[in-house]
C-alpha cells in the first residue's frame, strides 16, 4: 500500500500548490500578482479549468431559475397578447449615474430621427463619453496598466484571471466592509483601484450588450475593439458575465442609496415663470386638448372592442363569486361605463368615482344603506354600518348589487381601513365588485387576507385612452394648475368679507411679497402685524385682529407657526405668483 | 362621488340568470344551458369534497382541542384545596394553535373550530381579531358584545330588551362580565331539567368561556398583557380559556409577552396539519381519482402548484384556481358537454348536433386518430354522424379506462420512486404526475436514473413495496389488473423462496468474516483484491435476477399505462390546458403591463409607425410614452421646464419643422397642454409626485431606467 499511496501523495503535493496559490492570490491580489507573475502564467490553466467548473454550476442554477420562471409563466411562449412577458429585472434596472443634460440629449435624438427608432451612435460624440468622469479615468488607468503589463494575448488570459480574482475579492469585501468604507480602503492603493475601476467599466460593457441604448463608456467600443471581441467569444467569459450580473444586483441596492443619499440635486434652475408662460386653468386646458387630435384612435378603438367582448364573461365570473379588477395603461372609465350601460341596465348598481377628491368609504356605505337598502338613520361607525349591510344582504337573498369602482387605488380609498371595509363588502356573495386600478404600486394595498376577501380575477385592459376625468380634479394636477383654484378660492372668500378684513389680508399679502426673495422669511410676526394694522386704521384692538385671523385660518387662507423665540408668525400658504395675481385683481376691483 | 342606479321597477327582473352570460359569444348556443348545469353540478361536487377533506384533516386537531378544553374545565370544577392545584388554578389554560403561514386559510379553520366547540363544549365563544382591538377597552367591548349575543342565541325567548340595554349601558369591565356570567350560569342551573336535556346535556353546568385570538402576532403587546393580567385575577369566578392562533412559531408567545405575564398562562401546544400536506390530500382526492371527469393539464397544474409554493401556501387559493379552471374549461370548450360521468356522456353523445360533431372532427387529437385509420373508415368518420357517435362512445370509454389504470399505476410507480435516494422523480406524487403528463416519462433521464437506483434496492424494501403495489391494484377499480396482481404475488413468493434457499448456502459470508480477522496491510489488500475479482467474475445471484425482473416488470407497466394524456384521442374534452389564461387572471403583473405599454406601445397599438426595433420607442408614440421615456433620463428630481422643452422638441419634430423658427423658446399652447396631461397622467400612475424641494420640480418615484 505504501508504494502507490506514496505516488498518490506525490501527485497530490504537486497539485496542491496551485490551489494554494490560487487561494493565496485571491486573498491578496495586489501584492501577489505582481510578485508571482511567472507562477501566475503557469497556473492560468487551472484557473480556466476552475472557471469552467463554476460555469457549469452557474448554468445549472440558471437552468433551475428558468424552470421556475417558465413554470410560473413569465416566459413569453404562451402569454397571449398581453405584455407581461417582460422579466422583472428589465422593468426597472439601474442605469449609470444621471447626467443633467441627458434628457435634452435624448429629446434631440428623438427629434432628429423622426419616425425611426432611436439607437444612439456613440462613436459620433466622443465628448459625451468624456463627460462621464468615471469612464474617462477608467480609460487612463486601464491603459496605463495595460501597457505596463503584457502583450495582448497574455493580457487576455490575465483578464480572466483578474476577473476571477476580483470576484472573489469583492465577495469577501461584501461580507465584511460596508460599501463606502470599501471605497475608501480601495483608494490609497492605486493598483487596486485600477482593478476595481476596470471591473466597473466591464460591467458597464455588459450592460451595453444587454441594452443597445446604454451609452457606451470606455474600453469596449472604440479603443480596444478586437480584444473585447475575442474576449466575448472565449467561453469563460460567460461565467464572468453571470458573476457580474450577480454583482450588479448587489450594486443595485448600493446605487439606490447612493442616488438617494446625496442631498444636492443636479438639475437646472429654470422655472416656469421665466418661460413667461401663461398658466392654464382647467377650462383652457380642456379646450386646448380638444383641439389636439387623439393619436391612434383606430387602434385604441380596436383595443376597446377586444375588451368589450369580455363583458359576458365578466358577468359570469362575477356571478360565480369572483370579483374583477382591471389594470393596464389608459383610462378604464369609459370601458366600465360601457359595461354599465350595456350589461347592468336592468339591475341595481352603484358607481363609485374613486378619483373624486372627497370620496370616502363612509359615503360609499351611506349610499348603499340609504339608497339601495332604503334605510333611514345613521350609524356610529363605518364598521357598524358594514355589519348592518352584511346582515341585510345575508337575510335577503334576492338583494343583488353591482359595485363599480373607478380607481380603487385613489388617494382617498387606498387606506388600510377603507380597503378592509371594501374587501369585506366585496366578499359578500351577492355584491359584485368590478374595479379598476392604475397606480404602479396599487397591488401593495392588499395583503393576503384582503386579497382572499376580494377574490380577484385580474384582467389586463390597456386602453391608452387619456385619463381625462381622473386627472381633472385640481389636486391631482401639477404645479401648473395649482394656482388657479387657490386664486379663485381666495377671491371668493375675500369677497364675502368686510372691507377691513380685506385690508388686513392685503397688508399681509403685500408684506409677504416684499419678502419673497428672502428664503428664510418666517412670516409676519403677530405684534408687527398688529402694529401695521393699527396704523392703517384697520383694527382697534388685538382682540379684533385675532378674531379676524381666526376667520382666515378657518378658510385656510393663512397659516400660523411659532418661531424659535415663541413669537407667532403669520404666513399665506400660496405661492408668490398667485399672490401677485391676486393683488393685481384686487387692485382692478378697487 | 357615488351614484346609485336603480332600474325602473317594471324592468327589474327578479334574478338574472347566470346562464345567460355563459354562452353568449358562441354560435352554438343550443346546449349552453346543459353545459352550464354540468359545470355547476361538477363544481358543487368538487366543493363538497374539498370541504369534506378539510373537515377530515382538522378532525384530529379539533378532537385534541376539545379534550383539552374539557380537562382544563374539570380542573377548575374540582374545588380541591391542594396547593399545587391552587397554584395551577391561578393560571389561565391556554391553547397555542400553530396554524402556519397560510393566513387566508385560517378563517375557515376558525369557523369550523368555533362550530365544533359550540356543539361540544360551550356556547360562550368569542373570536377576536387584532384589527378590531387597538386597546384593551375595544377588546373587552368586542368580547362582551359577542358573548352576550351568543347568550341571546341560546334562548332567544328571554327578555331581549334587557340584554340590549345592558349591552349599551354596562361599562365594559371584567366585573360586569363576571356578573353576566354568574347570572347566565345560575339561570341554566335553576332551569328545569327539560331544558337541561337539550342544551346542558352537551354543555357542563358552568361551561368555560373560550376566547379565540385569531391572529396573535398582530395584537399589540400591551393589549394582550393587560387582558391576561386582568383576567387572571378573576379566573376563579370566570372560567376563561384562551386560544391563540399563531401563524409563525410558538416562540412568538414568549417574545410578545414578558415572563411575568406568560407565567400566568398554562400553555399547551397544538399543531395543525401543514398546508402542504393538505394540498397533497386535495390533489390526491380531486385529481388522482376517476371520480371527477374534469382533469387539469400539466401546465395548468404546474401554475397552480407554483402559485401555492412560491406565493401563499394557501389551499383556499388553490381551490379558487381550480374553480377558475373548471369555469374556464366549460366556458371555452363547447365539447365540454361530454365532460361528465361516463354513463351520462354516452347518452349525450347520442344527442349531439351536427355542429358538435363538426367540432369533434376539428379536434387535433381526433384528426390524428382519423389519420391512423383505414381510408374507408376515415370517410365514414368524416361524413356519417351516427358512425362518428358510435366511435366517440368507444373512445370515451377508452379514455375512462385509461384514467382508471393511470391512477393505479402512477401510485404504484410512486411507491418505488418516493423511496429512492435523492428522489430523481420527485418526492410528492404530484411531481410524478406532472412528469407523466408532460411527456413520456420513460424517456426522461430522471426515470432512467431512478430505474437504476431501483435495481439496487435491498430485498426487504423491495418486498414491502411490492406488497404496497399489490394493495393499490387490489383496491383500484381498473379491470385489467388481475393479471398484474397475480404476477406481483408470484414475485413475492419467489422472494420468499429465495429467503429459504439462502440460508443453506452461506459461502460468501465466510470470506467476509476473514476480513474481520487481524491482518497486516499487505494481506488485507490482497484479500480485498481477490474479493473484487471474485465478485466481478461471479454471475448474478438469484436475488439480483429477480430484482431485475421486478424492475423490468414495473417498467413495462409504466410504458403501458402512463402514456401522457396528450396522446389520447379526445383528451381535449376533459383536460383543461390553457395555462396562460389562469396565469393572467390569478397571477397578474400590473407593473409589467404598464411598463410594456409605456415602453413599447406597439405591443398594444398595432400601428406601423410605432414599430421599432431594439426595444426603444419611436417619437411618434403617444404623449405619455414620450414623457415617460424622457423622465427616465432624470435623477431624483425633474425640472419641469426642461422636461417641457424636451417634450416639445420631440413632438414638434414629429409634426414637422414648419412651426419652428420664431417661436423656438415659446412652446405651443397645445403642446403645453398635452404635456400637462401627460405629466398628470404619470402622476396618477405613481411615477412622479410634486416636490417642494425646488420650484417647478417634481420628484421621481421610481429609480433606474431602461
Amino acid at each position: 500500500m505504501s508504494q502507490p499511496a506514496g505516488q498518490g501523495g506525490g501527485l497530490w503535493v504537486k497539485f496542491v500548490p496551485d490551489e494554494e496559490v490560487l487561494k493565496h492570490i485571491a486573498d491578496d491580489p495586489g501584492v501577489k500578482v505582481r510578485k508571482d507573475k511567472t507562477q501566475l502564467t503557469v497556473s492560468v490553466k487551472t484557473f480556466v479549468k476552475k472557471l469552467e467548473n463554476v460555469s457549469d454550476d452557474e448554468a445549472q442554477e440558471i437552468l433551475e431559475e428558468k424552470k421556475y420562471v417558465a413554470a410560473l409563466g413569465v416566459c413569453a411562449q404562451d402569454s397571449m397578447g398581453n405584455g407581461s412577458s417582460v422579466s422583472g429585472g428589465e422593468v426597472y434596472s439601474f442605469q449609470t449615474p444621471k447626467r443633467s443634460s441627458k434628457m435634452a440629449e435624448l429629446a434631440s435624438e428623438l427629434a432628429q430621427t423622426p419616425g425611426q427608432s432611436v439607437a444612439p451612435d456613440d462613436s459620433e460624440c466622443p465628448e459625451k463619453t468624456a463627460k462621464t468622469p468615471q469612464s474617462s479615468s477608467n480609460l487612463i488607468l486601464l491603459f496605463a496598466w495595460q501597457r505596463a503589463i503584457l502583450k495582448s494575448y497574455m493580457f487576455l488570459l490575465l483578464m480572466h484571471v483578474y476577473f476571477f480574482l476580483l470576484q472573489s475579492k469583492k465577495k469577501e469585501f461584501v461580507s465584511t466592509t460596508p460599501y463606502r468604507l470599501r471605497k475608501r480602503l480601495a483608494a490609497p492603493d492605486p493598483y487596486l483601484e485600477s482593478e476595481s475601476e476596470y471591473s466597473a467599466s466591464c460591467s458597464e460593457e455588459e450592460e451595453e450588450e444587454d441594452d443597445q441604448k446604454e451609452d457606451n463608456t470606455a474600453l469596449s467600443g472604440r479603443k480596444t475593439p478586437a480584444k473585447t471581441k475575442t474576449a466575448s467569444t472565449s467561453p469563460p467569459r460567460n461565467t464572468l458575465a453571470k458573476k457580474n450580473k450577480e454583482n450588479k444586483t448587489s450594486n443595485l441596492v448600493e446605487e439606490y442609496f447612493e442616488a438617494h443619499s446625496s442631498s444636492k440635486v443636479l438639475t437646472s434652475d429654470r422655472t416656469l415663470q421665466k418661460l413667461r408662460k401663461r398658466r392654464l386653468d382647467q377650462q383652457t386646458l380642456h379646450d386646448l386638448l380638444k383641439k389636439a387630435p387623439l393619436a391612434y384612435a383606430a387602434e385604441i378603438k380596436e383595443l376597446n372592442q377586444q375588451h368589450e367582448s369580455l363583458f359576458s364573461k365578466w358577468m359570469l365570473q362575477l356571478h360565480l363569486g369572483f370579483n374583477i379588477v382591471l389594470y393596464g395603461l389608459g383610462s378604464k372609465r369609459d370601458l366600465l361605463e360601457k359595461f354599465r350601460t350595456s350589461v347592468l341596465q336592468d339591475s341595481v348598481h352603484l358607481v363609485v368615482n374613486g378619483y373624486f377628491p372627497s370620496i370616502t368609504v363612509r359615503s360609499i356605505l351611506n349610499s348603499i344603506t340609504e339608497e339601495v337598502l332604503d334605510h333611514i338613520g345613521t350609524f356610529r361607525s363605518p364598521l357598524d354600518q358594514l355589519e348592518f349591510i352584511i346582515k341585510r344582504f345575508k337575510e335577503d337573498s334576492s338583494l343583488e348589487l353591482y359595485v363599480l369602482i373607478h380607481n380603487l387605488d385613489s388617494q382617498m380609498l387606498r387606506g388600510e381601513r377603507s380597503q378592509q371595509i371594501l374587501a369585506q363588502l366585496s366578499s359578500l356573495p351577492s355584491i359584485y365588485l368590478i374595479a379598476s386600478i392604475d397606480h404602479i404600486n396599487a397591488p401593495l394595498m392588499w395583503d393576503q387576507a384582503k386579497l382572499s376577501l376580494y377574490n380577484w380575477l385580474w384582467y389586463e385592459t390597456t386602453t391608452f385612452s387619456p385619463y381625462v376625468e381622473e386627472t381633472s380634479y385640481e389636486n391631482s394636477l401639477l404645479v401648473q394648475q395649482s394656482g388657479s383654484l387657490a386664486l379663485s378660492s381666495l377671491t371668493h372668500v375675500l369677497r364675502s368679507l368686510t372691507l377691513n378684513a380685506r385690508g388686513i389680508f392685503r397688508l399681509l399679502a403685500q408684506y409677504q411679497l416684499e419678502n419673497k426673495d428672502n428664503a428664510s422669511y418666517p412670516g409676519l410676526s403677530f405684534q408687527d402685524f398688529y402694529q401695521q394694522c393699527r396704523e392703517a386704521f384697520l383694527v382697534n384692538s388685538d382682540l379684533t385682529l385675532r378674531a379676524q385671523l381666526t376667520e382666515f385660518r378657518d378658510h385656510k387662507l393663512i397659516r400660523t407657526k411659532r418661531g424659535a423665540d415663541g413669537v407667532e408668525y403669520l404666513l399665506i400658504p400660496v405661492d408668490d405668483s398667485t399672490l401677485t395675481d391676486f393683488l393685481e385683481k384686487e387692485d382692478e376691483d378697487v | 362621488g357615488c351614484f346609485v342606479f336603480k332600474p325602473s321597477p317594471k324592468k327589474r327582473r327578479v334574478s338574472q340568470k347566470t346562464v345567460n352570460h355563459f354562452g353568449e359569444r358562441k354560435d352554438d348556443s343550443e346546449d349552453t344551458e346543459l353545459r352550464f348545469v354540468t359545470c355547476q353540478s361538477l363544481w358543487n361536487e368538487i366543493k363538497l369534497e374539498t370541504e369534506q377533506i378539510q373537515e377530515d384533516l382538522n378532525k384530529q386537531l379539533f378532537d385534541n382541542l376539545v379534550s383539552f378544553l374539557r380537562r382544563s374545565h374539570s380542573e377548575l370544577q374540582e374545588k380541591t384545596t391542594e396547593w399545587t392545584c391552587q397554584m395551577k388554578s391561578r393560571e389561565i389554560p391556554t391553547a397555542a394553535l400553530v396554524l402556519g403561514v397560510n393566513v387566508t386559510d385560517h378563517d375557515l379553520t376558525f369557523r369550523s373550530l368555533s362550530e365544533v366547540l359550540q356543539n361540544n363544549i360551550t356556547p360562550y365563544i368569542a373570536l377576536v381579531e387584532a384589527k378590531d382591538c387597538p386597546g384593551v377597552k375595544n377588546l373587552m367591548q368586542k368580547l362582551m358584545g359577542q358573548l352576550m349575543n351568543c347568550y341571546i342565541d341560546v334562548d332567544s325567548l328571554e327578555d331581549e330588551d334587557y340584554v340590549q340595554v345592558s349591552q349599551n349601558r354596562i361599562r365594559c369591565s371584567m366585573s360586569s362580565l363576571i356578573n353576566w356570567y354568574e347570572s347566565v350560569t345560575k339561570k341554566t342551573d335553576s332551569e328545569t331539567p327539560r331544558k337541561k336535556r337539550t342544551s346542558s346535556s352537551r354543555h357542563w353546568q358552568s361551561p368555560p368561556v373560550v376566547v379565540i385570538f385569531k391572529d396573535m402576532e398582530s395584537f399589540t403587546t400591551k393589549v394582550l398583557q393587560d387582558f391576561i393580567v386582568i383576567s387572571s385575577q378573576h379566573i376563579r369566578e370566570f372560567p376563561l380559556v384562551l386560544i391563540f392562533g399563531i401563524a409563525t412559531s410558538p416562540m412568538i408567545i414568549h417574545s410578545l409577552l414578558p415572563h411575568s405575564v406568560s407565567s400566568l398562562l398554562c400553555i399547551e401546544l397544538f399543531q395543525s396539519l401543514s398546508s402542504k400536506e393538505h394540498l397533497s390530500t386535495i390533489i390526491d382526492k380531486l385529481l388522482l381519482t376517476d371520480r371527477f371527469p374534469f382533469k387539469l393539464g400539466e401546465k395548468v397544474l404546474q401554475v397552480l402548484i407554483n402559485i401555492f409554493l412560491y406565493h401563499d401556501f394557501s389551499v383556499q387559493n388553490f381551490i379558487k384556481g381550480f374553480q377558475l379552471c373548471v369555469v374556464e374549461h366549460f366556458y371555452s370548450q363547447p365539447l365540454s358537454i361530454l365532460c361528465c360521468q361516463l354513463v351520462d356522456a354516452k347518452k349525450r353523445v347520442n344527442s349531439l348536433s351536427h355542429n358538435q360533431c363538426e367540432n369533434i372532427r376539428r379536434l387535433p387529437s381526433f384528426r390524428r386518430y382519423v389519420e391512423s385509420q383505414a381510408s374507408e373508415k376515415q370517410i365514414a368518420l368524416l361524413t356519417t354522424d351516427s358512425y362518428l357517435k358510435e366511435i366517440i362512445q368507444k373512445l370515451l370509454e377508452d379514455l375512462h379506462v385509461y384514467h382508471e389504470n393511470y391512477v393505479s399505476v402512477l401510485r404504484c410507480l410512486h411507491v418505488f420512486t418516493s423511496s429512492l435516494p435523492k428522489y430523481p422523480l420527485g418526492k410528492q406524487i404530484r411531481e410524478l404526475h406532472c412528469a407523466c403528463l408532460e411527456n413520456q416519462v420513460w424517456e426522461t433521464e430522471e426515470y432512467e436514473s431512478s430505474l437504476q437506483l431501483a435495481r439496487m434496492l435491498n430485498k426487504s424494501d423491495l418486498v414491502t413495496m411490492l406488497q404496497q403495489c399489490v394493495e393499490i391494484f387490489v383496491s383500484s377499480s381498473g379491470k385489467e389488473f388481475d393479471k398484474t396482481i397475480e404476477k406481483l404475488k408470484e414475485f413475492l413468493t419467489q422472494f420468499q423462496q429465495l429467503d429459504d434457499a439462502f440460508q443453506e448456502q452461506d459461502v460468501s459470508v465466510s470470506s467476509q468474516k476473514e476480513l474481520q480477522k487481524k491482518t497486516d496491510l499487505y494481506h488485507l489488500q490482497k484479500t480485498l483484491l481477490e474479493l473484487k475479482e471474485s465478485r466481478r467474475s461471479k454471475k448474478l445471484t438469484k436475488f439480483e435476477m429477480l430484482r431485475f425482473e421486478v424492475v423490468d416488470y414495473i417498467d413495462g407497466l409504466v410504458r403501458n399505462y402512463l402514456v401522457p394524456a396528450d396522446n389520447k384521442t379526445l383528451h381535449e374534452i376533459v383536460y383543461f390546458n390553457t395555462a396562460s389564461v389562469l396565469r393572467e387572471h390569478l397571477n397578474a403583473a400590473p407593473r409589467t403591463a404598464l411598463h410594456t405599454a409605456l415602453n413599447n406601445p406597439y405591443w398594444y397599438l398595432k400601428n406601423q409607425a410605432l414599430k421599432s426595433d431594439g426595444g426603444s420607442i419611436s417619437n411618434k408614440a403617444p404623449d405619455i410614452c414620450i414623457a415617460y421615456k424622457l423622465h427616465l433620463e432624470c435623477g431624483r428630481l425633474i425640472n419641469l421646464v426642461d422636461w417641457l422643452e424636451a417634450f416639445s422638441t420631440v413632438v414638434m419634430a414629429v409634426e414637422g419643422q414648419n412651426a419652428d423658427a420664431g417661436s423656438s423658446d415659446q412652446v405651443d399652447d397645445v403642446i403645453h397642454a398635452r404635456f400637462i396631461r401627460a405629466v398628470s397622467e404619470l402622476e396618477l400612475l405613481g411615477f412622479i409626485k410634486p416636490s417642494k424641494q425646488k420650484t417647478d420640480h417634481v420628484a421621481r418615484l421610481t429609480w433606474g431606467g431602461c
